[in-house]
């Protein structure tokens, strides 16, 4: 029974102080600018101004911002619109994304340092710059889109996209796809770099080149790449308002076509031209946004994330 | 000894009181980051000149962040002396929560008329608490050299409307008339709110909304917009995605043959256009109608209730009621017209033609500005959407009426007998 001399047992087990001290900063900054002011916003919608005092009034707000037609009507229009600008996301910036990381993987393609600083440029700008840009791109009067068909006998496919409620949304989301396309392009172009060269070998010898390897080895390897991808897409496309705010305004046109939460929230928040804000209708709306962010991370966090096997290389 | 001690003290005292009272300075808020120069050149040497020991400054912020930056600004303590402020509800609502100091016993007050005060008034007419500056009027600029091109005259009725927009469609070499629906704003205050007066009559109109007696789905307040409806085809390609710089472009580039305004273009307008420009009221539905125009009261100034220089605010509010205020400021902004009841020259003959029409015509001001844009939804607000709506076709006259008048009586209790 010579056990060997336990050094942790002889010391006391130590706070380590060190520790607490490096993440102090982080934590009271974070919690005075992220999780006070989430906590408040949640009061905050249990209020109501009622002859300029603040009163209790439990979910009032919540019912009438779910059951009111006058605001529910623009909640879901909204909550629609998010769905849709998020649905091209997905559709076609991911998928978009991923072929080009594909493409600029490949060993034999030149110029592709060029390429990728050219696609990943449009996501540093700022969104006043790519909506005014764009407004200007696609405006009837001076933009040169116009002009562009018709220099390819195409004159008839323009429309003054941004001005039509059938085709705004789509046009906005599709510009947000072409600014936002290089983060997962990058993403995906390093998961692609990772994958060992000894794997793609192995895949060659038993006879898998070509797109098969792609299909068959590489986007399995990548899954858990593409599934956090999709969660930063859902997280940014529901909390998203700068775009559609600066393209067109907070009365989001034409005629609330591009309406979404965010432009929502900020109208009823700070009040719009005439429109006093009310703080306490703001905070119901931003609250039912957190709570729809919240339900989508957690679907994904245990309905997908678990579910997506880890290959250890 | 103690004596002088106390004597020089006591002098001191009252020398450095008085250099004090000296060294009052006032600051301004505003959202007209535009007349900046106007104020630094023209308006407040000429008041400091008036009266040495009250310094003065223009600090303006952003107009769409002004009423969030100035409310912010109240709540905190730190405005400044002197509040611009927005016409009806917003300001009254900073009245009414103590922010604004009552201006109803300011001599300069006796200067305006009922009508001049009545967007910064309580509700009952009982307290005023900003001086009133200037009104916006309504009507349509022209092209004059286009219009001498194609043998035109500035129409007068609704018919004659239709057919000079319809003989310069045919011409071809001018867009008949420069306005988007991008903005949304733009169709309803240049648009609804330009023609509509001529159909509700003006103030009693107006007045009858408010009061109940009439709705939204009576024909004088639908007709405006299939009036509305017809002026698409006049508007240009893609006028769906033109916005507001885009229609002021098309008309100072020379594109775009009719304009229809406000009169704060006027400046902007004679800086950017190079050939001769005219104006013409809303026209009448049939000849001889009475012609209405929208002579809106737009900005006024105001006194921070919690100003610790209130007396020397008060000394430059009545200043900004004067006769020599009411003549500089609207001859260095054609286009703001004073409200005052001085008799003020202005030199600008486009300003000149706006301002005309008050001697023929029964102004009105816009009508979703009082007590109609106080609730959930805003009237004010949904009318943009209506007045785009109308234009496109996406919704007829009657469902547009029906959509706003159902919106209105949710929260405004004259209007749910």
């Amino acid at each position: 029974m010579d056990n060997p001399p336990d050094s942790t047992a002889q010391h006391k087990p130590r706070i380590r102080w060190h520790i607490v001290l490096f993440l102090a900063p982080a934590v009271l900054i974070y919690t005075a600018v992220m999780i006070y002011p989430l906590f408040n916003t949640l009061r905050l919608a249990l209020y109501d101004q009622v002859d300029q005092q603040r009163v209790f009034v439990g979910l009032q707000n919540f019912r009438e911002l779910f059951g009111d037609p006058l605001w529910s009507d623009q909640f879901w229009n909204a909550l629609g619109n998010n769905f849709w600008f998020f649905a091209i996301h997905m559709l076609i910036q991911n998928p978009l994304g991923i072929a080009l990381a594909a493409l600029l993987s490949h060993p034999r393609l030149r110029f592709a340092a060029l390429y990728r600083s050219a696609i990943f440029l449009p996501t540093i700008l700022s969104f006043v710059i790519v909506g005014f840009a764009w407004k200007l791109i696609l405006s009837p009067i001076w933009g040169i889109a116009p002009g562009m068909l018709e220099a390819v006998g195409l004159k008839w496919l323009y429309q003054p996209w941004l001005g039509k409620e059938e085709y705004a949304l789509s046009a906005l989301s599709l510009i947000s796809v072409w600014q936002w396309v290089g983060i997962p392009m990058m993403l995906i172009y390093a998961a692609l770099l990772s994958i060992p060269d000894e794997v793609i070998e192995a895949g060659e010898i038993d006879g898998v080149t070509g797109m098969a390897a792609f299909w068959k080895i590489k986007l399995p390897l990548i899954m858990p790449s593409i599934g956090i991808i999709s969660i930063l897409t859902f997280v940014a496309n529901f909390n998203a308002f700068d775009l559609i705010y600066a393209a067109q305004g907070a009365l989001a046109g034409p005629d609330f076509s591009t309406d979404i939460l965010g432009t929502f929230l900020y109208r009823t928040f700070f009040g719009f031209q005439l429109q006093l804000g009310d703080p306490h209708m703001g905070a119901a709306v931003a609250s039912a946004m957190f709570a729809i962010i919240l339900i989508g991370v957690c679907l994904y966090l245990f309905g997908i994330q678990r579910r997506i096997r880890r290959y250890q290389l | 000894m103690m004596k002088t001690t106390t004597a020089i003290l006591a002098a001191w005292g009252a020398l450095s009181g008085a250099a004090m009272a000296q060294d009052v300075t006032l600051s301004i808020e505003s959202w007209r980051t535009d007349d900046l120069a106007l104020w630094q050149d023209t308006l407040i040497p000429a008041f400091e000149a008036a009266n040495p020991g009250i310094k003065v400054q223009f600090v303006p912020s952003a107009p769409p962040e002004y009423n969030s930056v100035l409310n912010s600004k109240l709540e905190a303590g730190s405005a400044g002396d002197l509040i611009t402020c927005r016409p009806f509800d917003a300001s009254l609502a900073l009245f009414d929560g103590g922010k604004l100091a009552d201006l109803t016993d300011l001599e300069a007050m006796a200067n305006f008329s009922d009508v001049a005060k009545s967007a910064w008034q309580t509700d009952d007419g009982a307290a005023t608490f900003c001086v009133p500056m200037a009104s916006v009027i309504h009507g349509f600029i022209y092209n004059k050299a286009a219009f001498d091109e194609l043998g035109l005259e500035p129409p007068a009725t609704e018919e004659q409307f239709f057919a000079v927009l319809d003989a310069i469609k045919e011409d071809g070499t001018y867009i008949p008339m420069a306005m988007g629906t991008t903005d949304q704003w733009e169709a309803a205050t240049m648009g609804y709110q330009n023609i509509g007066p001529t159909y509700w009559k003006g103030e009693e109109g107006r007045l009858a909304l408010i009061d109940g007696s009439q709705k939204l789905t009576d024909p004088q307040w639908v007709e405006p917009y299939a009036t509305l409806a017809k002026w698409a085809p006049y508007l240009g390609d893609g006028y769906e995605a033109q916005t507001y710089a885009d229609s002021q472009n098309l008309f100072t580039l020379g594109r775009a043959a009719i304009y229809p305004a406000g009169s704060w273009e006027i400046s902007i307008f004679n800086e950017q256009a190079d050939f001769e420009m005219g104006a013409f009221p809303p026209p009448v539905r049939a000849e001889g109608d009475t012609c209405y125009i929208s002579d809106h009261t737009d900005i006024a100034l105001g006194l921070n209730a919690a100003s610790p220089n209130a007396d020397a605010a008060r000394t430059f509010l009545n200043w900004v009621g004067s006769e020599e205020f009411a003549g500089t400021y609207a001859n260095a902004l054609p286009g703001f017209f004073s409200l005052s009841n001085f008799d003020v020259e202005m030199e600008d003959p486009l300003a000149q033609e706006f301002v005309s029409w008050r001697g023929d015509c029964e102004p009105s001001i816009r009508s979703t500005y009082q007590i109609l844009s106080r609730g959930t939804p805003n009237l004010e607000n949904d009318t943009w959407g209506a007045s785009v709506a109308a234009i496109k076709g996406s919704e007829t006259p009657e469902e547009i009426g029906q959509r706003l008048q159902d919106g209105l009586a949710s929260w405004y209790e004259p209007q749910q007998q």
